[in-house]
């Protein structure tokens, strides 16, 4: 049973291509890595998951998953660092699931999120003001949220950047923890021994598909040089894509 | 005596406790929205605001004289008007959000303005400007009253999703549709406090009782709880003091009010305890860890 299902995906902004002819499944469980260059339509890829981005062309299928039961973490979150909210508070909101707008924060879910921020070693800092943390800091208690979000399906977007190795550790440790505990995991990556040593599964994007498989397969010198070689630039002058869904078939 | 100084007005005039009664339902409702608006930093999109709501209430004016149901429900007509317009010009052109609600509210000063020359007299117009809550009669307080309730009971319902939407938006959209219903219910709290506070302080001032204690309970805490009550006591007490100051030295209601409110954010600008600036002049050795 796939976990997300990709039919002819091209995803993009002003009709230009980001992600170009995508198709594939991802089973349920599968630990993947997406990786490319820069440009090369990873972070574009996990909005289109997410449903943030709405596919130009082609659908993406979450395998009778409600789009709850995706945890999005993304690059560059638009989180207003300044506002006065305490850790506490913060990851609590990973619970949304359960207690939408109303629903009572009692004494299991109080022990649910001590235990989340717990698990990301912030132990003492549950009544801290978010603004106060530092960026590795910040980054674990996303992962705590995402912890608490209990999602089937998680979805990072490069969560090891300008994130030194300690931290590294603990987080990639709780990465494969939802692995272990059967979630689907999707991360965007550019570290290779990482994705070599801990990722069993690994898409290489450059803005079509190069190659999607087992990671000791698709990871070889070939596929990569062809993914850096992808020209970056939107052309302004493109014509309209006439390929079929047969052009670019990569699973 | 003291008491009379600071009790006695409000025993033996009913216009006093009227005018009492209003300014604490204003600050419960008004000071939480400034809370807000302060965070989201929308705090000069109040102000605009405010403005806007101008013509509307000055319609109103015109075509039935001072009722103020007339006055309140074009202000509200004008002040939806005005933001959903700023929203759209902003969102379809490249005009930042902030030039082009600059120039709605500008116009919509001068409309207004003209608007109630045509019919009212000068003191019409220094009562639409400034406003009197000396004046109000039992139907405004009602009025007044009225709106602050549903003010918090709709701040209730918005509470969890206005306050993920203002920390994280990206993540309340992933999870949840809440986030732009919520946005259009606090902009109209917005309008309706403002037209609120209208009746009590006037076009230019309404917006005071708001932003004022916002930023005060800003240099006192750094949590929205405590926040946002900080902020509805700096309004209650300045509310309060204002109406004394007016009613013992002749100085107009409104700006009274305002002032006081001024003294005591500039009180909290120097002693505050978060960023304050003797705090930050004086900080104290720095700790082991």
């Amino acid at each position: 049973m796939a976990a997300l299902h990709f039919h002819n995906v091209t995803l993009g902004y002003d009709r230009h291509p980001a992600v170009h002819h995508l198709s594939g499944e991802v089973a349920r469980g599968a630990l993947v890595a997406v990786i490319g260059p820069n440009g090369a339509g990873k972070s574009t890829l996990l909005r289109g998951i997410v449903g943030i981005l709405r596919p130009l062309d082609g659908s993406i299928h979450l395998g009778g998953l409600d789009s709850r039961d995706v945890a999005y973490l993304p690059q560059s979150a638009e989180i207003d660092r300044s506002f006065p909210i305490s850790v506490f508070d913060f990851v609590g909101t990973g619970l949304w699931r359960g207690t939408g707008l109303f629903g009572g924060i009692g004494k299991a879910a109080r022990d649910k999120i001590l235990r989340a921020i717990a698990s990301v070693g912030l132990n003492g800092f549950e009544n801290r003001p978010i603004g106060t943390l530092s960026g590795g800091q910040m980054q674990r208690v996303l992962f705590a949220r995402v912890v608490l979000q209990d999602a089937s399906l998680i979805v990072l977007d490069e969560p090891f950047n300008a994130i030194d190795s300690k931290t590294t550790t603990d987080l990639l440790a709780l990465v494969k923890h939802w692995h272990g505990e059967g979630r689907t995991v999707l991360a965007a990556l550019h570290d290779m021994e990482m994705v070599r040593s801990h990722f069993t599964e690994t898409l290489v994007l450059a803005r079509g598909p190069v190659a999607w498989g087992p990671t000791a397969e698709v990871l070889t010198p070939e596929n990569l040089l062809v993914a850096m070689r992808m020209c970056e630039a939107f052309d302004d002058s493109a014509a309209a894509c006439a390929a079929d869904d047969a052009s670019s078939q990569a699973a | 005596m003291l008491y009379d100084a600071l009790i006695g007005p409000f025993t033996e005039f009913e216009f006093m406790r009227r005018a009492l009664a209003a300014v604490i339902a204003l600050s419960l409702a008004g000071a939480p929205i400034g809370v807000f608006l302060m965070l989201r930093r929308m705090s000069l999109v109040g102000d605009a605001m405010a403005h806007a709501i101008l013509p509307g209430a000055a319609v109103g004016f015109l075509l039935s004289g001072l009722n103020l149901f007339a006055m309140t429900a074009g202000g509200l007509i004008a002040g939806f008007a005005v933001a959903i317009l700023a929203g759209v010009v902003a969102r379809s052109t490249g005009l930042k959000e902030d030039a082009s609600l600059a120039t709605f509210y500008l116009a919509s000063l001068a409309l207004g303005v003209t608007i109630v020359s045509i019919k009212g007299t000068n003191i019409d117009l220094l009562h639409v400007l400034f406003g009197n809550i000396l004046a109000m009669d039992d139907q405004t307080l009602l009025v007044v009253a009225f709106n602050a309730t549903v003010t918090l009971l709709v701040l209730a319902v918005i509470y969890r999703p206005l306050v993920i939407e203002s920390v994280d938006p990206l993540f309340l959209r992933t999870v949840s549709r809440a986030g732009g219903p919520a946005h259009l219910a606090f902009l109209a709290l917005v309008v309706i406090n403002l037209v609120n506070g209208f009746q009590a302080l006037g076009t230019l001032l309404a917006v005071g009782l708001m932003i004022l204690p916002a930023g005060i309970a800003r240099f006192w805490s750094r949590d929205l709880t405590a926040m946002i009550s900080i902020a509805v006591v700096a309004a209650a007490v300045s509310g309060y003091a204002g109406l004394v100051l007016s009613f013992q030295t002749r100085v107009p209601s409104g700006p009274a009010i305002i002032l006081v409110a001024t003294i005591i954010y500039i009180a909290s600008v120097l002693f505050g305890r978060v960023g304050g600036v003797v705090r930050q002049m004086f900080p104290g050795r720095h700790l082991e860890a």
